[in-house]
């Protein structure tokens, strides 16, 4: 990874800001100002298109990795046997056995939706997370090659994705609170507490902040977790870039590029499924809330 | 890092592979695995029965056994009294017989002296005669003392 950043980094003063700026921008798909679509290619452009605009590499990578887990399981749920397992179909009821018992640890009110809904969020998300742990620059710079401007090979660091997922967890939480309690109770659960019936404006306040953080926690973490993760895989990068010939200094950075991002690369596995855990957790547990009348 | 329509795009594929999750994935999965259960407890359950079931059949078998012996020593005992009765049987039956034996062997030996002692008192009655007559020196009528000879055999 530090050779595609080596000639891009000692050009001038300035290319490490802009090697990171074209890191962390998404390959947009919309209106160009002249009017017709395509592909943004530069930031201030993206920005210009406005929401009716699709990140393609966050679609495209996400839909990937999504219908790979699918087809996997699918592809075992269609042979399944219920003799001795074998291959694939061990770990398959591995995951079902070990999201199972976490549903069921967290969550106690009966609903079929919940656990298949977990085990898609988790290995979804640790698998938009492990992209996490492919050289920064070897996706974007062969696509880069074949004239892609920009590409971010890790869904899960573009807000688009973890708000869409935790905007589809919070649709559910709305949902089942409805279902559950009717809409009179969740209104009630809503302003008649903390502080009882004359408190109410105070209770909406509070617990309409209560309810909306939930979702906005669950996206943010997640986000800020891979975004933060991926900047310090960067900036690692940036340091072997910074490598001009075989100078004391310039080999002293290389080897601390690989060290470090080896040393960076074994803990972020530690964050990649602890934060796709976290989410599915968490996703349990607000649904849980939501089934549940407490007062 | 804008906000824009990816994220519909992201929450319509969110809800698309939970759905397909749940019905395609999910449910095949975890009916095998409940089959699997099912298999494992109704294997263990039938275990557990034919164990039961070998612990009646040994303590039948046992039973069965002691039952045959107790049956076999009565049959012993029948069988050693019915061989006693039998010898006893026989020694009495042998014992009548060789009364019989001895008390027919008396009767022919009763006769046969009883016939020598005849035979004997007509020669002795012809004795006597033949030597009376040589005594008187004539003969004897033996009509004449037939009655007188008969009473001297019946004497003798």
């Amino acid at each position: 990874m530090a050779h595609e950043t080596g000639e891009v980094a000692h050009e001038a003063a300035h290319t490490s800001a802009e090697y990171i700026r074209h890191h962390l921008q998404n390959l947009t798909y919309g209106q160009l100002p002249d009017g017709s679509w395509g592909i943004a290619h530069s930031a201030e452009e993206a920005k210009e298109m406005g929401f009716w605009a699709l990140n393609l590499d966050t679609f495209i990578m996400s839909l990937l990795l999504g219908a790979v887990i699918m087809f996997l399981f699918r592809s075992v749920a269609k042979s399944v046997v219920s003799g001795a397992p074998s291959g694939l179909q061990n770990f398959c009821e591995w995951a079902i056995e070990f999201v199972d018992n976490s549903v069921r640890g967290s969550f106690s009110a009966k609903n079929n939706m919940v656990a298949p809904l977990a085990l898609t969020i988790f290995f979804w998300v640790f698998c938009m997370n492990l992209m996490d742990l492919i050289p920064i620059d070897w996706v974007p710079g062969l696509l880069g090659l074949l004239g892609v401007p920009f590409f971010k090979v890790v869904p899960s660091t573009d807000p688009n994705a973890t708000f869409g997922m935790a905007i589809g967890v919070f649709l559910l939480v709305l949902y089942y609170s409805v279902k559950m309690k009717g809409f009179g109770g969740f209104m009630g659960e809503l302003t008649l507490q903390p502080f009882g019936k004359w408190g109410m404006p105070v209770n909406f306040l509070l617990e309409g902040v209560n309810l909306i953080a939930k979702p906005i926690s669950l996206a943010l973490r997640l986000f800020g977790n891979m975004y933060a993760g991926e900047m310090i895989f960067i900036l690692i990068a940036l340091m072997g870039g910074a490598w001009a010939g075989f100078s004391m200094g310039g080999v002293t950075l290389f080897g601390s590029q690989i060290l470090l991002s080896l040393g960076w690369a074994i803990f972020h596995i530690l964050i990649v499924t602890l934060q796709a855990f976290i989410f599915m957790t968490l996703t349990v547990v607000y649904l849980d809330m939501a089934h549940q009348e407490h007062h | 890092m804008n906000i824009n329509a990816t994220l519909l795009a992201q929450l319509i594929m969110f809800a698309l592979f939970v759905w397909f999750c749940m019905k395609f994935v999910w449910t095949p999965i975890v009916a095998a695995l409940d089959a699997r259960k099912k298999q494992i407890a109704d294997g263990l359950a039938d275990a557990e029965r034919a164990k039961h079931d070998l612990e009646l059949a040994s303590k039948r078998s046992a039973e069965i056994l002691r039952e045959a012996k107790e049956k076999a020593g009565e049959i012993v005992t029948n069988g050693e009294k019915r061989a006693s009765e039998i010898v006893e049987e026989a020694k009495n039956q042998a014992k009548v017989e060789g009364d019989r034996i001895v008390a027919g062997a008396k009767a022919e030996i009763d006769q046969e002296v009883f016939r020598a002692k005849e035979q004997l008192r007509t020669q002795v009655s012809a004795i006597a005669l033949a030597g009376a007559g040589k005594i008187l020196g004539r003969e004897i009528d033996a009509k004449a003392h037939n009655d007188l000879l008969d009473k001297l055999v019946a004497e003798i």
